[in-house]
């Protein structure tokens, strides 16, 4: 609704990213939820459109209903509003392995073309420029939840030729990867950025621009991409936030700053 | 049968030099009492066992207690890096470390073989990613019944076990609630395990949702209120998140690191 809108620049690219990646979860759905940008994308999620939504961390929290924002995976809060408080054996071995779960939730440190993610060292694994967490949950995330949403910034740091470590799968080398690897679930759907969304073509996998953000265009996602990025004949553009999805938004990262202070 | 130590008295007692050590908790019931008695106690050549390894890990590398690490995830959570494993996985600093790297499922389900006393556990995993080419305890095997290729992890085994719990009673049963991560696996591959406790109690009250392990499988029991901070003890304290992120500026630069282990890790009174 247009009268739901702010003005122009009243919102950052950041905040953007963010609301787009909420839009993109439904009531009923369950999440499985990394910590940082997926987790606020969530939980604004679960507070504006999508009450219903199942939120699982990996620490072993099904269906938890935070209040604000977690700091960690394992917050308290997480597992007071939790319909099942359940141990790290049991979520991956149990609810993750299987297929149950709806949606993995991803960020990324680099990411490629068919949306393989890498999250472990930027240069070489034995010496390292930079030595970033490693996988964490992701790489059982990627292959069997049964879709997987990447929220990351765009820029020709982050979205490169070649990884300099696959942690997670996305679509392998394209097309049929997932298949030949065994993987029951669909792999990266969707690819949220500050720019806009990126959806792997049904034919090749490689990821295609098919959505901007507003404002942006596409020689500035060109610019930011590392590798000759493909633009949807159907591009749309993102609906602005509203000013509820800000309001909450805002509400929901100063109740993080306000528990570092508690 | 559960030995009732002091803090210092148990570690002292169970960790050598060398040894394989796991202090577990995940994201809750971090064993940092524990871990900061292993570091005054001076150990070195620790292999540390951890699926989250944090500030926790961050502080016992940055001490010189570890040649060799293996994790699933390093960082500090909520806020980002962990300097001092970087630092040392990037310049070598205080020593080289080598590293075992494996994914949660991975090391969660490595603990579940050490429990049942199974060489390695079965599960669906790694495929198609880069940690096979550099971590040499990720192997494919074909089930006998199906044909179907699947992943192993090797049983972890470690030496010590280490966790932080609420409660114990007299008997030296343990009971721990919230999160409870993977305490109970780890306290039963471990062949020896040490169990830090807010409070011990005449009787454990039953609690939905709590995990207790008897006490004979626990070789000792140290008595450590607030032993779990700054991370947190549900339903005894909170997490002290200004921590966490004041944790990034401390450990950023090995001066400061240095000064601060000294004044309040080094230099404090045990726990227990």
């Amino acid at each position: 609704m247009a009268t739901d809108k702010i003005g122009e620049k009243n919102y950052t690219a950041g905040e953007m990213m963010t609301v787009a990646a909420a839009r993109e979860l439904r009531s009923g759905m369950a999440c499985f939820v990394g910590v940082g940008p997926p987790s606020l994308a969530a939980n604004l999620a679960r507070a504006t459109h999508a009450p219903d939504i199942i939120l699982i961390y990996e620490s072993g929290t099904i269906g938890a209903k935070p209040s604000r924002l977690p700091l960690s995976i394992g917050d308290g809060e997480l597992a007071e509003t939790a319909d099942a408080v359940v141990t790290v054996a049991e979520m991956f071995n149990y609810w993750l392995q299987p297929g149950r779960i709806d949606v993995g939730f991803l960020g990324a440190a680099q990411i490629d073309r068919f949306g393989n993610i890498n999250t472990t060292v930027i240069g070489s694994y034995d010496h390292p420029k930079v030595r970033l967490p490693g996988a964490g949950g992701a790489p059982e995330i990627a292959a069997s939840t049964k879709e997987v949403i990447v929220i990351v910034t765009q820029s020709p740091r982050t979205f490169v030729p070649q990884l300099d470590f696959v942690t997670s799968v996305g679509h392998g080398s394209g097309d049929l990867s997932r298949r030949q690897l065994g993987f029951t679930g669909a792999g990266p759907t969707i690819v949220i950025t500050d720019l806009g969304i990126l959806r792997p073509d049904p034919a090749s996998a490689e990821l295609a621009l098919t959505q901007l953000h507003p404002d942006v265009s596409v020689e500035q996602a060109r610019a930011a991409t590392g590798w000759a990025l493909v633009v949807d004949h159907n591009l749309t553009t993102t609906e602005p936030p509203t000013e509820r999805e800000l309001a909450v938004l805002r509400r929901l990262k100063a109740s993080t700053e306000a528990s570092y202070d508690g | 049968m559960t030995a009732f130590l002091t803090l210092s008295a148990a570690i002292a007692e169970y960790v050598h030099d060398g040894d394989s050590v796991a202090l577990e908790g995940f994201t809750h019931l971090i064993p940092f009492a524990a871990g900061h008695e292993v570091i005054r106690q001076g150990y070195r050549d620790l292999e540390l066992i951890r699926m989250t390894p944090d500030l926790l890990y961050d502080q016992m590398i940055g001490m010189g207690c570890v040649r060799r690490l293996v994790f699933s995830y390093a960082g500090n959570p909520g806020v980002g890096s962990l300097h001092r494993f970087r630092d040392a996985v990037e310049h070598d600093w205080p020593n080289r470390i080598e590293l075992e790297e494996h994914s949660h499922a991975g090391m969660v389900n490595r603990y579940v073989a050490g429990a049942s006393n199974l060489p390695f556990a079965v599960m669906r995993g790694y495929t198609g990613t880069d940690l096979p080419k550099h971590t040499s305890t990720i192997a494919s095997i074909t089930c006998p019944f199906t044909g179907e290729v699947l992943t192993a992890v090797p049983a972890l085994r470690p030496q010590v076990g280490i966790i932080h719990a609420q409660r114990a009673d007299q008997a030296g049963n343990i009971q721990l609630w919230g999160i409870t991560g993977v305490q109970k696996e780890v306290a039963l591959a471990a062949h020896h395990t040490i169990v830090t406790v807010e409070e011990i109690v005449p009787r454990l009250e039953p609690l939905p949702g709590a995990v207790v392990i008897p006490g004979w499988v626990i070789a000792a029991v140290a008595e450590a209120p607030g032993g779990a901070r700054p991370s947190y003890a549900h339903g005894y304290y909170d997490r002290d998140n200004g921590f966490y992120r004041e944790w990034d500026l401390i450990s950023r630069e090995r001066a400061r690191f240095a000064t601060w282990m000294e004044e309040n890790v080094l230099h404090a009174s045990t726990a227990g």
